[in-house]
């Protein structure tokens, strides 16, 4: 029996384990809406398809599936872009389906037409035109094959209207074969030996996990590794929660606002072990100064992250959880009371983190800083937090201790404003029966906004705590710290009421505005199972501390 | 240094912008890029003449190993290989150079390929030196157009990439 074109995506995405789709319809997929009606696939519209994008991302970064989303042509796939970039920085494994004018009519400047494939060429892992019906079910298995595997990342298929409205038998292929696509799963053995025997020898290792290791499932091998030798872990940003973040071998986040602990034992240690991470610039500050007494070993399924900013002494291209378990049977075979060998340098470490640690001051007005540690106690740390982008994201990242790869999502490469609430729908959707809050800030929050309607709809219960500083906090701390305060466009003199937003959309709405009424609303928002607005009036000008300046070295932290 | 890589390709839609968005969006830079079929028709050859310090080059031939439509990519430098280029040129003969041009051609073992009351159009292959050579030769008389193909090469002894 023929089906259409429609029929046999859905199918496809079907046979891929897809339950849940994102999307906005219009005229170029109206064929594949049709279907949709017939199918088992559930579909969350969205109220604008930057928010599908982005809420396919959380899910996928929550659950670790790969995420779809479904938009028509034209302005429904220019509005994926951002979406794309922000899932290609982070490596998140998406299918984005974009509608098309009818292969007739592509080239003519027809209505509702770009050409996406030519705008996103730089933001996808890989994208496909479909052409011909009897492609579709073939280009689909391999779209969700790229995004997946390797290091994942976003597939973006386009496709046209009549492709969709023809028909043809329905074959969905068993397996792939791509003569040009064959990711290094297996890390090499001589090099494994090499680094071990580098791991071995070394007085002051220092492990440095970044998103590769939650992409990977490999949270447990890299602690078992840590926890084994006795060697300190800091995470990236993308790596927070790979490794319990209170745990004592923990430093926290390294780089522009990491810890000062992390930052001295990057610059002092004298083997860095990196793990799925690639020494982004807020993470190396310049470069001659990070590790510079280091040997480098780096772990990384993706040869292009090897040697792209900083030499290493020891490249391994493979699987995080692969390689790792590879070491740590190594291991097994090495007796050693490795605290006591280390613990020269875990006292150092020790001594830094008790010299500066990360601190502020609660007096009258709320600290922003507060309000994350606060939920992080109520929560027990057990929810699932999406940040925005900007002080927001920092003071969660520096004071939410994750314990639990997949708990934090968050626009680490990109750095997307707008990202976290709509991320916070997708990881809701993904977990119905977990605790969601995005930590926003008054800007970023106002970029999506719009989600407030799709939370409604669906009665999803997502927590917004937005720390309202009125500025646009981070660009504002620049301004004050490298601009002689000229405070140029970054204040928000004029916001919305959130709580009354939250009324107007069907949501809760609620306000703090002294340190006291912290926990109760905190308390209070995670007691109802609606979506609520937690706006906490919050000190205007607080800093995000530790800061290393942008061109300098890690060592040189401001730390007030 | 400069380097001349080979890659195996898809022969299909797209792969060309693919590369030269790789090159612009990374900061690499083309010297020249030829592209064409190979025996088997789903796959084409691309020669990619490309200048970089040795971080640069490890990242372009990476870079281009990640691109999914590409099959195998090989950095001929340091290697034993041979390159060539064909140049199409078009200068001015007049009665008194004809003869010379004429001359300089059957040296460089190029052939005429157009001629004109006024001018030659000369076919020559070769490596780099022997293009800049009848170029540079040439000049004298009156150059009015050149084309070039850009580089192919290809290793030598008896295996393929």
């Amino acid at each position: 029996m023929k089906k259409t074109g429609g029929q046999i995506l859905l199918e496809s995405l079907g046979l891929e384990g897809v339950d849940t789709i994102f999307g906005f319809p219009g005229g170029a997929v109206i064929g594949i809406y049709d279907a949709l009606l017939n199918s088992p696939i559930r579909h969350i519209l969205v109220r604008h398809e930057q928010a599908a994008v982005h809420a396919a991302d959380g899910y996928a970064r929550s659950s670790g599936k790969t995420g779809v989303c479904l938009v028509t042509s034209g302005p429904g796939a220019t509005n994926t872009v951002t979406g794309l970039a922000t899932a290609y920085m982070d490596s998140i494994p998406l299918v984005v389906l974009t509608g098309q004018v009818s292969t007739g009519l592509i080239g003519n400047d027809a209505f509702q037409e770009a050409d996406i494939m030519g705008i996103t060429r730089p933001c996808t892992k890989h994208s496909y035109l479909v052409k011909d019906v009897k492609e579709l079910a073939g280009t689909i298995k391999e779209a969700f094959y790229i995004a997946g595997t390797g290091r994942p990342g976003p597939v973006l298929v386009d496709l046209p209207k009549d492709v969709i409205a023809d028909s043809t038998e329905f074959n969905y292929p068993e397996s792939v074969n791509m003569q040009g696509y064959n990711p290094t799963y297996r890390g090499h053995r001589g090099q494994i030996q090499k680094a071990f025997k580098l791991i071995l020898k070394a007085n002051r290792p220092l492990i440095y996990a970044g998103g590769g290791v939650i992409s990977s499932n490999a949270s447990e091998e890299l602690t078992t590794f840590a926890w084994t030798l006795a060697i300190p872990v800091t995470n990236t940003l993308m790596g927070l929660g790979c490794f319990p973040g209170v745990d004592e071998l923990s430093l926290g986040m390294l780089g522009m606002h990491g810890t000062y602990r992390a930052n001295m034992a990057v610059t002092n240690c004298d083997l860095l072990i990196a793990v799925g991470a690639r020494f982004d610039d807020r993470v190396t500050g310049k470069i001659d100064g990070f590790a510079p007494n280091a040997k480098i070993i780096h772990i990384d399924i993706d040869p292009t992250s090897i040697s792209k900013n900083i030499r290493v002494d020891i490249p391994i291209v493979g699987d995080a959880k692969d390689v790792l378990k590879k070491i740590n049977k190594l291991i097994l075979e090495e007796k050693g009371d490795w605290r006591s060998i280390r613990r020269e340098w875990l006292d150092q470490i020790l001594q830094w983190k008790n010299t500066y640690p990360l601190a502020y001051e609660q007096k009258d007005v709320i600290k922003p800083q507060y309000v994350v540690e606060k939920i992080y106690e109520i929560t027990k740390g057990e929810a699932i937090i999406s940040t925005e982008v900007g002080q927001n994201q920092m003071w969660t990242a520096q004071y939410y201790h994750f314990t639990k790869p997949r708990t934090l999502l968050t626009s680490g490469g990109l750095g997307t404003m707008g990202y976290g609430f709509p991320a916070a729908i997708g990881a809701q959707i993904a977990f119905p029966e977990k605790t969601v809050i995005d930590i926003a800030g008054d800007g970023s929050i106002q970029m999506n906004i719009q989600e407030l309607a799709t939370v409604a709809q669906y009665n999803l219960p997502v927590k917004i705590a937005i720390l309202n500083n009125r500025y646009l906090g981070m660009v504002r701390q620049w301004q004050g710290l490298f601009h002689n305060k000229r405070y140029s466009h970054t204040s928000l003199e004029v916001s919305p009421d959130f709580v009354k937003l939250a009324e107007a959309y069907g949501a809760v709405g609620l306000r703090a505005t002294k340190p006291e009424e912290v926990v109760p609303t905190i308390e209070k928002a995670l007691s109802i199972p609606k979506a609520v607005i937690m706006d906490f009036v919050v000190e205007q000008e607080e800093d995000v501390y530790p800061m290393v300046p942008v061109g300098a070295p890690l060592k040189e932290m401001l730390l007030v | 240094m400069r380097h001349t890589i080979s890659a195996l390709v898809l022969n299909q839609p797209g792969v060309l912008a693919r590369i030269a968005g790789l090159f612009s969006g990374r900061g690499f830079n083309i010297e020249s890029l030829c592209v064409a079929e190979t025996l088997d028709p789903s796959v084409s050859r691309m020669t990619i003449v490309t200048r970089g310090n040795d971080q640069v080059i490890e990242q372009i031939t990476k870079q281009l190993n990640k691109l999914v439509d590409i099959i195998k990519v090989v950095d001929f430098f340091g290697s034993e290989y041979v390159d060539r280029e064909m140049i199409l040129i078009k200068v001015t003969a007049e009665s008194s150079s004809r003869a010379e041009i004429l001359r300089i051609t059957d040296i460089f073992r190029g052939k005429i390929v157009d001629v004109t009351p006024k001018s030659y159009t000369i076919e020559v292959s070769g490596d780099e030196n022997k293009i800049r050579a009848i170029i540079d030769l040439l000049k004298p008389m009156g150059i009015k157009e050149v084309v070039r193909t850009g580089k192919v090469a290809i290793s030598r002894g008896s295996k393929g990439i």
